[in-house]
C-alpha cells in the first residue's frame, strides 16, 4: 500500500492538544458549537476509560480501547478519491446521496427541486452548520449517552466535523432512500461520521448509513453518532452498514425518538471492525408508537462485535419488537446485551427482545445479557435469548439431497439471516444487504 | 374506572418475641477481637482462627457490589450489629435438655412435637448455637453425620475441612467473607456412600435479638451415590432497627450422588438477607436447589452449580414475592465445567404494590466443552400498577454442540379471570390468590408436601383481605 499522508505534526494525534489543533483547523463554526465541543473535549478528558467492573462494559475486551494512536483523518487529495466513489455505486435508486472520505464530503447527489420546494433539508453538516444552524442547535448531539460509551460520545462531539442533517417537514412523503457513504482512508485516521434526521409530523422516509474503508487493514477510528426524530405519525425507516476494514476499532451510537403513533424500523448490518462497540437506544416518548429493530452480525478471526441497546417505554400504548441475530465464525467474540424499560405511567406497552446467536465454531463466544426493568403492570414484555449449533437434522437433510458440507451450512447460514432480510421492502437495499452477508462467509 | 389498591402485607402477623439473656456477647461491631472472641468462645482450632481472621480482611478489603447492586446495601451500619451471642450451651440431644424460654419460641413458631418425631432430624437453631439437635438412631446407624459448623470442625475435621470454604471461597463476595470471618450455626452434614436418606433433614432458623446478624454456615457433602433432601425454613420477629443474616451454604454431591435443598425465607421486613450459596456436583451428580423467598427487606441470593463433572445435573426452581418496601434480587448460576452438563433454571417472582423483585442470572458453557445444554425461564408477575420487576441474565457459550435458551416474560393477573371468579362468589382477594397461587402452581407442585401447603397457606395470607 502507499503511504498518503505525512505526519505533519504531533498535534494531529488525539492527545490532549489536538483540541487546539482541531478548532484551528475548523474556523467557521457558530458560537453554540464551539461552547459545545469545548464542553465536550472537557468531559472526554475526565471520563473514565471504559473498565471491566463497569457493568456497561461486561464481558468486553477493554484493552485495546484506547484512541490516542490515531489521528485527524487528513483531507484526501481528489486522486486518491476514485476508488471511494466507485465503491458508492450501490444504492443507486435513492432521493439523494453524500459520499465522505476522511469526514470531507466528497460526492453529493442532491435531492430533487421538487423535495426541496417541499422543504426538504438534505445538507452535509459542513454547509448546515452554518446554513440551519437554528435547527443543529436545537437537534444537534441533543441526546444523552445511556449505554456506557458516554467518553467516546465526548469525543465524538468535540472533534466531529461533517456527516448529514435530513429534515423531512410535516405530510411530506418520500419513497425512495436517502443515502450516506462515510469512508475512512490512510493509516490511523480518525472519523467521526454523524447523522441526523428530523421526520416531522406525518412524514415519510428512509435513511441509509454506510461505513467503511478503503484500505485494507490500516488501523482505524471510527466514531459515530447518529440520531433520528420521528414526530407524531412519522415513519422513518433505517439502515446502517457497520463495514469498517478488520483493523478498525470502532463506536457507534444510534438513539431513536418516537412521539406519537410514530413508527421507527431500523435495520443493522455488523460485519467490519476489529472491535466494534454499537449502541443503540430507542426512545418511546409518544403513546401508541411502534418500534422494530433488527441486526444482522457475522463475526469471523478474532472480531469482538460488542452491542448494547436499550428500549426505554416512557409512554403508553406502545409497542417496540427487537431481534438481534449473530452468526459466530473461528475465535470471533459477541455480545448482545440489551434491557427493556418500561416506566411506571407506560401501561399497555408490548415489549419484545431477542437475541438468536448461531456458534459455527467451538472456539466462538457469544454473550448474551437480555435484561428487562419494569415499573408498569399492564404490559406484555418478554424476551429470549438462544444459542446454539446449525440444526443437525436440517443439515444432515441438506447432505443427503447431494449437497456438500460447506455448501449446506452456507445455504443453512443465509437462511438464519433471511428472516430478517425479507422484511426489507426496498429491494436493491434487500439485496445489498443479502450480498454483504453472504460475502463475509465467502471470504471466511 | 377503578384502580387497583395496593396489596397490604400485615407484617404486625406473626410478630412475637421473647427476652432472653445471653451468656455469651461479642459485644456491637466487628474487629480483629470480635473474630478472636467468638473463636475463643467455641475452642476451636488454630486454623480455623487464622481461616476466619483472613476472611476478615478480605471483608474489609472488598467494596460493597453497589456498582451493580442496589443502592440500599449503603444502609447497613456493619458497626452496629451483635456479631455473636450465644446462650452457651451446648447442642442438646433430648428435647427434655431444651431450656423452657426457648422451647416456648418454638412453639409460637408452629412447629408441632408430633411433626418433629416424623422428621429424620430436627436440627432447630437458635441464635447462633444449635439448641435443639437430635437424629433419629437408624440414621446414626447409616452412618449421616448431621451436625452443627463448630461441632463439625472439631469433631469431623477429616471429613468436612476438605471442601470447608472450598465450593464458596472466602473472596468470593464481601458477604461470604463476612460469614467466613464470623460464622456460627448452621449444619454440617455428611451422608456416606450408597446411603439414601428417606425423609428430609431439616432446620429452623430464627433470628432472636435485636441488631443481631446471623450468620450460619453449612456444608453438606453426599458421598458417592448417597441422596439427600435438606430443608430450612426462616421466620423472624420484627423489629425496631435492620438484622442482617448473611449465611454461606455449600453442597459436594460426589459421582453420582443427589442433593435437594430446600429453602423458605420469611424473615421479617427489617432483615438484610445476603446469602451465598452453591453448590458442586460431581460426575453424573445432581443438585437441585429449590428456593423461595417471601420475606426480608432486601433478599441478595443466587443459588449455584458448579457442573464439575461429566453428565452432572444442576436446577434451581425460584419463587419470590415482594411486597411494599420489599426487594427480593434472587436468581441462579449454572458454571458448566465439563462434557454433557445439562442445567435448568425456572424464576417466578411476584410483585405486589411497590415490591420489586429482580432476576439475576449466570450462564457459563466455557470453549473445550461440548454437548452443555441450559434452559432458563423467568416469568413475573406483577400485581398493581406500582410494582416493579427486572431481569438481568448473563449467558456466555462457546465450544462444540452447546445450547442455550432462555426466555423471560412479564405480566399481570388477567382481569378477566378475576372478574370470573368473583361471579362464582369469591370475593377479590380470594381470586387473586387464586390467581397467584396459580401462577407459581407447577412450581410449588415440586416441593415436598408439607412445605407446598405452607406456602399456600403464605400467598393466601399475604393475599387475603388485601384488595379493594
Amino acid at each position: 500500500m502507499q503511504s498518503m499522508v505525512t505526519v505533519n505534526s504531533e498535534t494531529e494525534f488525539l492527545s490532549e492538544a489536538v483540541f487546539e489543533h482541531f478548532l484551528s483547523r475548523n474556523a467557521g463554526l457558530p458560537s453554540w458549537l464551539v461552547k459545545q465541543k469545548e464542553k465536550s473535549w472537557v468531559d472526554y478528558l475526565a471520563l473514565p476509560a471504559p473498565s471491566r467492573s463497569m457493568e456497561s462494559w461486561r464481558f468486553a475486551n477493554v484493552t485495546g480501547l484506547g484512541v490516542e494512536g490515531f489521528r485527524l483523518a487528513p483531507t484526501l487529495e481528489p486522486s486518491e478519491t476514485h476508488s471511494l466513489l466507485e465503491a458508492s455505486k450501490r444504492i443507486e435508486s435513492n432521493s439523494g446521496e453524500l459520499v465522505f472520505g476522511n469526514d470531507d464530503l466528497i460526492h453529493e447527489e442532491a435531492l430533487s427541486a421538487e423535495l426541496s420546494e417541499k422543504g426538504v433539508i438534505f445538507e452535509p453538516l459542513s454547509r448546515a452548520f452554518a446554513k440551519h444552524s437554528e435547527i443543529l442547535e436545537e437537534f444537534f448531539m441533543a441526546q444523552e449517552s445511556a449505554l456506557g460509551s458516554e467518553k467516546f460520545t465526548a469525543l465524538h462531539t468535540a472533534l466531529n466535523r461533517n456527516g448529514t442533517l435530513l429534515f423531512v417537514p410535516e405530510n411530506v412523503e418520500i419513497e425512495l432512500p436517502f443515502v450516506s457513504f462515510h469512508w475512512a482512508k490512510g493509516e490511523e485516521s480518525a472519523v467521526f461520521p454523524h447523522t441526523l434526521v428530523i421526520a416531522k409530523d406525518n412524514s415519510k422516509v428512509t435513511f441509509v448509513d454506510v461505513y467503511g474503508s478503503d484500505d485494507k487493514d490500516l488501523a482505524q477510528l471510527a466514531c459515530g453518532v447518529s440520531t433520528l426524530y420521528a414526530g407524531p405519525g412519522a415513519n422513518v425507516e433505517y439502515h446502517y452498514v457497520q463495514n469498517w476494514n478488520e483493523s478498525s476499532l470502532s463506536f457507534n451510537r444510534l438513539t431513536t425518538i418516537t412521539q406519537r403513533d410514530a413508527n421507527i424500523r431500523a435495520f443493522g448490518i455488523n460485519i467490519g471492525s476489529k472491535h466494534a462497540r454499537s449502541e443503540g437506544h430507542t426512545i418511546i416518548d409518544g403513546a401508541g408508537s411502534n418500534a422494530e429493530l433488527f441486526s444482522m452480525t457475522v463475526a469471523h478471526d478474532s472480531q469482538e462485535m460488542d452491542q448494547r441497546t436499550l428500549q426505554s417505554h416512557n409512554a403508553p400504548n406502545s409497542r417496540s419488537n427487537l431481534l438481534f441475530k449473530n452468526a459466530l465464525q473461528d475465535e470471533s467474540k459477541t455480545i448482545f446485551s440489551g434491557l427493556i424499560k418500561v416506566a411506571e405511567e407506560a401501561q399497555q406497552t408490548d415489549a419484545y427482545q431477542t437475541n438468536r446467536n448461531l456458534l459455527l465454531n467451538p472456539s466462538a463466544e457469544a454473550n448474551s445479557l437480555p435484561g428487562l426493568e419494569i415499573l408498569a403492570n399492564d404490559v406484555k414484555c418478554s424476551h429470549g435469548a438462544t444459542t446454539g449449533q446449525i440444526d443437525e437434522e436440517q443439515l444432515f437433510y441438506l447432505l443427503a439431497r447431494g449437497v456438500s458440507k460447506p455448501t449446506a451450512q452456507k445455504l443453512l447460514v443465509f437462511g438464519f439471516f433471511e428472516e430478517i432480510l425479507k422484511q426489507i421492502k426496498h429491494e436493491e437495499l434487500a439485496d445489498y444487504h443479502r450480498q454483504l452477508v453472504q460475502q463475509k462467509f465467502g471470504n471466511a | 374506572m377503578s384502580t387497583e389498591a395496593a396489596i397490604d402485607i400485615d407484617r404486625e402477623k406473626g410478630n412475637f418475641s421473647y427476652d432472653t439473656d445471653y451468656e455469651y456477647d461479642a459485644g456491637v461491631g466487628l474487629s480483629k477481637d470480635t473474630v478472636n472472641y467468638i473463636t475463643d468462645v467455641k475452642g476451636e482450632d488454630d486454623w480455623v482462627r487464622a481461616f476466619r481472621l483472613k476472611a476478615l480482611e478480605i471483608f474489609n478489603s472488598k467494596p460493597l457490589p453497589t456498582h451493580w447492586a442496589t443502592k440500599d446495601l449503603e444502609n447497613i451500619d456493619f458497626d452496629k450489629f451483635r456479631y455473636y451471642l450465644s446462650k452457651g450451651q451446648q447442642p442438646s440431644r433430648t428435647w427434655d435438655d431444651v431450656p423452657d424460654d426457648i422451647k416456648a419460641t418454638f412453639e409460637r413458631l408452629g412447629i408441632p412435637e408430633q411433626e418433629r418425631a416424623f422428621l429424620a432430624g430436627v436440627e432447630a437453631q437458635f441464635d447462633s448455637e444449635a439448641a435443639y439437635s437430635r437424629m433419629k438412631d437408624e440414621l446414626s446407624k447409616e452412618g449421616v453425620i448431621f451436625v452443627g459448623s463448630t461441632e463439625g470442625l472439631k469433631d469431623h475435621p477429616e471429613i468436612f475441612r476438605k471442601y470447608f470454604g472450598k465450593v464458596i471461597p472466602t473472596g468470593d463476595n464481601k458477604f461470604s467473607a463476612l460469614n467466613s470471618a464470623v460464622f456460627s450455626g448452621g449444619s454440617f452434614i455428611y451422608i456416606p456412600p450408597g446411603v439414601k436418606v428417606k425423609q428430609p433433614l431439616q432446620a429452623y432458623f430464627r433470628i432472636n435479638a435485636e441488631n443481631f446478624g446471623q450468620f450460619e454456615r453449612t456444608l453438606i457433602i453426599a458421598d458417592e451415590g448417597a441422596e439427600v433432601t435438606y430443608m430450612e425454613g426462616c421466620t423472624a420477629p420484627k423489629f425496631e432497627t435492620t438484622t442482617l443474616h448473611s449465611a454461606v451454604v455449600e453442597l459436594v454431591a460426589l459421582k453420582g450422588a443427589k442433593i435437594q435443598y430446600i429453602t423458605v425465607q420469611n424473615w421479617s421486613s427489617n432483615v438484610f438477607n445476603l446469602v451465598t450459596k452453591r453448590g458442586l456436583a460431581e460426575e453424573d451428580a445432581e443438585i437441585k436447589w429449590i428456593d423461595c423467598n417471601i420475606g426480608s427487606r432486601l433478599t441478595m441470593k443466587y443459588p449455584g452449580v458448579i457442573l464439575k463433572g461429566r453428565g452432572a445435573r444442576g436446577e434451581v426452581l425460584s419463587i419470590a414475592l415482594a411486597g411494599d418496601g420489599q426487594h427480593q434480587d434472587t436468581g441462579a448460576k449454572m458454571i458448566h465445567a465439563a462434557d454433557d452438563t445439562t442445567s435448568n433454571i425456572i424464576a417466578k417472582s411476584i410483585s405486589v404494590g411497590e415490591g420489586r423483585s429482580t432476576y439475576r442470572g449466570q450462564v457459563h458453557i466455557p470453549k473445550h466443552l461440548k454437548g452443555c445444554r441450559n434452559n432458563t425461564e423467568c416469568d413475573a408477575l406483577l400485581i398493581n400498577t406500582n410494582s416493579r420487576t427486572d431481569t438481568y441474565p448473563a449467558i456466555t457459550v462457546r465450544g462444540d454442540d452447546n445450547s442455550v435458551q432462555h426466555e423471560a416474560s412479564v405480566s399481570k393477573v388477567n382481569a378477566e379471570q378475576i372478574f370470573y371468579l368473583m361471579q362464582r362468589g369469591l370475593n377479590e382477594g380470594e381470586a387473586m390468590s387464586l390467581a397467584v397461587n396459580g401462577f407459581i402452581n407447577d412450581l410449588v407442585k415440586q416441593f415436598p408436601m408439607e412445605y407446598s401447603v405452607e406456602l399456600k397457606r403464605l400467598i393466601d395470607m399475604e393475599m387475603e383481605g388485601s384488595v379493594g
